[in-house]
Order: structure tokens, then C-alpha cells, then sequence
């Protein structure tokens, strides 16, 4: 299904933290969000997951403005897995976990029928947890904590995927363990991703998020300049696409470039 | 239950108490003795069912608070719902001397739970939002508050009427009359229900603010729905029981730890434990002592804390939350 931000502002306690931002996702494309920390890659998230109301601008999932969508309606179109610290889920299993997935499609009185339980079944079998089914979720290490919870988004049967920094904490063979199971989905994804070289892995498209304006989007060669790296993230390096296609980063031997303040003229003229 | 309704100052037999039960229920059978029936039908019964549902009403609020604040640590006391109970109960004792059950401390108390509930509600909110943090420490500092009014007109009471405050604090169903029943229960049955429906939201709750609203829960209206309908049912329940600490606290927690989190099953599995543990208590409460009576908020923490202690060692899911 496919995403469209258009023209969208978002203002928190008068502070501007989105100003102007436009961008698509087609369907079945991996676009990654990139920028240093506070650029306002996760605002832009959760405006898009339906937790956060646009100042202006519209953000459509398969053609809807989605805050003209019911909560409900919303999640069985986008799911997300997310940094959440506020929960506290001390108790429920892993299949639990991933059942949760299934409540955008019931009302109160609605219990939970054969279609919840294949999708639930199929979701944890993709992702690989099956042998974690009956264990209690708050005793899983990181990496399979986070495929559980990619199985609860996909218990939702969306068609769009939105990610949070979900290679966070892992180690490097459970980040490329999940970057496969995301590409093997084929679900429009649109995450937002630290870590660039896994950013150049798995993304079709990058947006460049800076001070809550899009700086570039497009293929990830043509974003990831050094340009671009020495303006927006503040470091000197290069890119290059290797002979078994590839794209990867190269940190120059001093790599701290001027911290970037406000937006040069620079990186302006790259849009 | 007809075992609690047996025994008490004079022992019924079990095969009394069945006939009168019966008889008053579907009108056939002999009555017996008509001092046995008056002790079985208008003192025992209404009080063992009234001890029933308020176990119920105290361990379901219990296990929805904690769920809306996010804290473990939560229940009708700690979220200020008891102390501002306590508070109104006070105020019209001490103001009128009324003996204990009056009705007009009853809803005195049940006035002053909904405050407290009302001003949780009303300093819990952050941006418009309901914010779990801000809602545990307002209903601290809340609960502080009525407390130290509740001290201060103690201090102003008359002995006899301190007793009846304190036996009122600590709680008791002794003045359990059939005429309460049908409202109490009511209250408690429909809230419950409600609830249990709620059970899926409940759980989509435990996952975080973010991800429940990704999951499609409006998380703001949820925390309203669920914190108007706990503080409705704890005022309903206190007003009639009095203060009664642990069960909120702790029958939750003992249900998650046998059968999980799930709401769809905690919700109804904790309502019936919270019954029948307090049935209990109230049993203990009328008979430890005989004659005299304890208050059940003494029993309910002092039998139930080192069972809850010895679960809480045999088990280590707590730990890794």
C-alpha cells in the first residue's frame, strides 16, 4: 500500500519539530529515515502511526488521510514496532505478545476466531519463534524480543510496516537475521533507521531528515554524499557501491567533520 | 459460601443452612427453627455475600488500576480512591455520631471516593493526556491529603466514636444488610463484565502508550473508560466494606502469577479469588475472636502477605519485567 506525506507540519509546545514534509513510499518499497538525533525522525513516525495529530499537512496510507481513519481502522492498515518504555508486559507469553496483533480487527464483544489463530500461528513461524511461543516475553534477550514484536506487527496483516530503530542493541548477526525477515515480508516499510550502513542495506529510497526538514531523498548512493554526511551528520566519509552491490560507508581517519549547526547553504543546495 | 454461613457465633449445621437457603430461595421446605432461620437468612447470608462481592470489587479494581497506571505497585489505596472513602466516612461520624453501615456514612464514603478518583483524574493529565507517572503520584499526594484530614478530625473525635471511625477504617461487612445487596451487586457484576469485555485493550495497554496507539487503542479515552469505571466500582465496594487494604494490592498479583496477564482470564479468575479470599477472611474475622470481631483489613494483609511472600520467592517471572 502506498504512503503519502504531504506538506506536513508539526508543532509540540509552540516548538517547531516538522515543518514542510513530503515524501512517498510505493508500494512494497524499503524507505529508511536517516538524520542525527533530534532531527525528528520519530515525530514524523508517530504521525504516520496515528499517535500524533499534523499542525498541517495530510498523511495518506493507501489513499486515506489517516486521522480521518478510525484508531482501529488505522492499525489494521500500519503497524509499528517501536522504542516503548512504558509498558510493563510482566506475564504475557510470547504467543500473547504476538495475539496482540489481532486486536485492530475486533470490537469488545468480538473473541478471537480460526483467522486470528493462523494469522497468529503463520506470523511467529515467519519470524522465527515458534520455540519461543509458550515462554513469558519479559524473559527474552533483545534480538528475540524484537522478532517477537516484528511478529505481533505482522499478526496485524498491514501493509505498511513502520520501524523504530529496530536493530537497537542487537548483535550483528540478529541485525541482519531481521533485515531479511523485513525485505522476505514485501510490506511497505518505511523505518527509522541509526545505523547507516544497515540503512544502505536494506533500504530502497533514504529520506534525509534534518531539523525536521527532508534535506534529499532518493537511491541510497545518490543520498549518502559525502556532502551529505559532512553537512547533516557531521562526519568525513565516503560511499561507494562494491562489486557485489553493496553500498558502503567509509569513515575518513579523522572523521569528525564542524558540528553542524543551523542548515548551511551547503546542504541546501543539495535538495 | 455455605460452610461461612454455617459457622459463626452459634454453629448452624451445613444441612440447616442448605434447607433455609433453599427454602427462602425457592419458596419450598420447611423453615425450622425461626431463630436459626433469622441468624442463617438476615445476618450470615447477606454478610457472606456482601464480604464476596466486595473481595471481588477490590481485587478487579486492583487489576485494571494497575493496568491503567502501568504500575505494579498499584491499587484503590495507593491511588487515594480508599483515603478520600475514608475521609467522607469520617466526616459524618464524627459530625453526626452515626453508628457504623448508616447510610449516610456509607455514601458519604462513596462520595468521597469519586472526589478522590475525580482529582486523580483531573491532576493525572499531562498535555490532555492521562500520563501513568503523573496519574500514581497524584493519587499519592491526593491520598496524603485526605489522610491528613481524616487525622485531624480523629484527633477531634470522642472515644466512641474514634472506635467506630477505626473499626470503619480497617473494614468489616458485619452491617451487611439484604437491602444493599442488590446495588453493591449490581455495580460490582455489571463493572466486571464491562471490564472483562475491555480485556483485550487491557492487554494491548501493557505493551506501552506508543504501541498500543499503533495497535489501534485510543490510549486516552481507554485510561478515562477504565479509571471512571474502577473509581465507580472501589467507591461502591468501600462504601460498604470500609477501608480494606491487600486485597486490590494483592490477589492480582497472586492470579498473574498462577495463569499470566492475560485480561481476558486474570479479570474474571482474580474477581473469584478476591470473593472467596474475603469470604474467608470474614470468616476468620467473626470467629478467631469469638465473640468479639476483627476488623478485616488486620486479617486480610496478615493471612495473605507471607503466603504472597513465599509465591513471590518460588518464582522468578516478577524479576525480569
Amino acid at each position: 500500500m502506498k504512503l503519502t506525506i504531504d506538506r506536513l507540519h508539526i508543532t509540540l509546545d509552540r516548538q517547531p519539530i516538522l515543518r514542510d514534509v513530503t515524501l512517498e513510499a510505493d508500494k512494497g518499497d524499503i524507505v529508511g529515515l536517516v538524520g542525527p538525533n533530534g532531527s525528528g525522525k520519530s515525530t514524523l513516525l508517530r504521525a504516520v502511526y496515528r499517535s500524533l495529530r499534523p499542525t498541517r499537512g495530510v498523511v495518506r496510507v493507501g489513499g486515506d488521510d489517516v486521522w480521518a481513519l478510525s484508531p482501529r481502522a488505522a492499525a489494521r492498515r500500519a503497524a509499528a514496532v517501536l522504542q516503548d518504555s512504558t509498558g510493563n508486559t510482566t506475564g504475557l507469553s510470547v504467543t500473547e505478545i504476538v495475539s496482540l496483533g489481532r486486536s485492530p480487527h475486533h470490537g469488545l464483544l468480538d473473541r478471537d476466531g480460526a483467522e486470528d489463530h493462523r494469522a497468529v500461528a503463520e506470523a511467529i513461524d515467519r519470524c522465527g519463534v515458534r520455540p519461543l511461543a509458550d515462554r513469558d516475553f519479559a524473559s527474552l534477550s533483545g534480538g528475540e524480543r524484537q522478532r517477537v514484536l516484528l511478529a505481533r506487527a505482522l499478526a496485524q496483516h498491514p501493509e505498511l510496516l513502520v520501524l523504530d530503530e529496530l536493530t537497537n542493541h542487537l548483535d550483528i548477526r540478529a541485525r541482519f537475521e531481521l533485515l531479511d525477515l523485513i525485505r522476505a515480508t514485501g510490506i511497505t516499510t518505511l523505518a527509522v533507521l541509526h545505523d547507516l550502513d544497515l540503512a544502505a542495506r536494506l533500504c530502497d529510497r533514504l529520506i534525509v531528515l534534518h531539523e525536521g526538514t527532508v534535506i534529499t531523498a532518493g537511491p541510497v548512493l545518490e543520498v549518502l554524499t559525502p556532502a551529505i554526511l559532512h553537512d547533516v551528520f557531521g562526519v568525513r566519509a565516503g560511499t561507494d557501491r562494491h562489486p557485489d552491490g553493496v553500498v558502503r560507508i567509509t569513515y575518513a581517519a579523522e572523521p569528525l567533520a564542524p558540528k553542524p549547526g543551523a542548515r548551511t547553504a551547503d546542504a541546501s543546495s543539495q535538495r | 459460601m455455605m460452610v461461612a454461613i454455617s459457622i459463626g457465633a452459634v454453629t448452624v449445621p451445613l444441612g440447616d443452612v442448605w434447607r433455609i437457603v433453599l427454602h427462602h430461595l425457592t419458596g419450598a421446605g420447611p423453615v425450622g427453627d425461626p431463630a436459626t432461620d433469622q441468624i442463617v437468612w438476615n445476618f450470615r447470608a447477606p454478610r457472606v455475600v456482601l464480604a464476596a462481592l466486595v473481595g471481588a470489587g477490590l481485587a478487579v479494581s486492583g487489576v485494571v488500576l494497575q493496568a491503567v497506571v502501568s504500575n505494579p505497585l498499584a491499587d484503590p489505596t495507593v491511588l487515594g480512591f480508599s483515603y478520600g472513602a475514608s475521609l467522607g466516612a469520617v466526616l459524618v461520624i464524627t459530625a453526626t455520631g452515626t453508628a457504623l453501615g448508616g447510610l449516610g456514612a456509607s455514601t458519604a464514603a462513596f462520595l468521597g471516593a469519586l472526589t478522590a478518583g475525580a482529582l486523580v483524574f483531573l491532576l493525572g493529565q499531562r498535555r490532555g493526556r492521562l500520563a501513568p507517572t503523573r496519574l500514581v503520584l497524584s493519587g499519592v499526594a491526593v491520598g496524603y491529603v485526605f489522610l491528613s484530614a481524616t487525622s485531624f478530625l480523629q484527633l477531634q473525635a470522642t472515644p466512641n466514636e474514634l472506635r467506630t471511625v477505626m473499626f470503619w477504617m480497617l473494614g468489616s461487612v458485619a452491617g451487611a444488610q439484604w437491602s444493599q445487596l442488590p446495588t453493591v451487586s449490581a455495580v460490582v457484576l455489571t463493572t466486571t463484565v464491562v471490564l472483562t469485555l475491555f480485556g483485550r485493550r487491557l492487554n494491548v495497554l501493557l505493551a506501552g502508550d506508543e504501541s498500543a496507539t499503533a495497535l489501534g487503542v485510543d490510549v486516552n479515552r481507554l485510561r478515562a473508560v477504565l479509571l471512571v469505571l474502577s473509581s465507580l466500582l472501589t467507591g461502591t465496594v468501600i462504601a460498604v466494606a470500609g477501608g480494606i487494604g491487600f486485597v486490590g494490592l494483592m490477589i492480582p498479583h497472586l492470579v498473574r502469577l498462577a495463569i499470566g496477564a492475560d485480561h481476558r482470564k486474570l479479570l474474571p479468575v482474580t474477581a473469584l479469588l478476591g470473593a472467596n479470599y474475603l469470604v474467608i477472611v470474614d470468616l476468620l474475622s467473626r470467629t478467631l475472636n469469638r465473640p468479639n470481631e476483627l476488623p478485616l483489613g488486620i486479617l486480610t494483609a496478615l493471612l495473605g502477605a507471607p503466603f504472597f511472600l513465599w509465591l513471590l520467592r518460588h518464582n522468578k517471572g516478577l524479576d525480569t519485567g
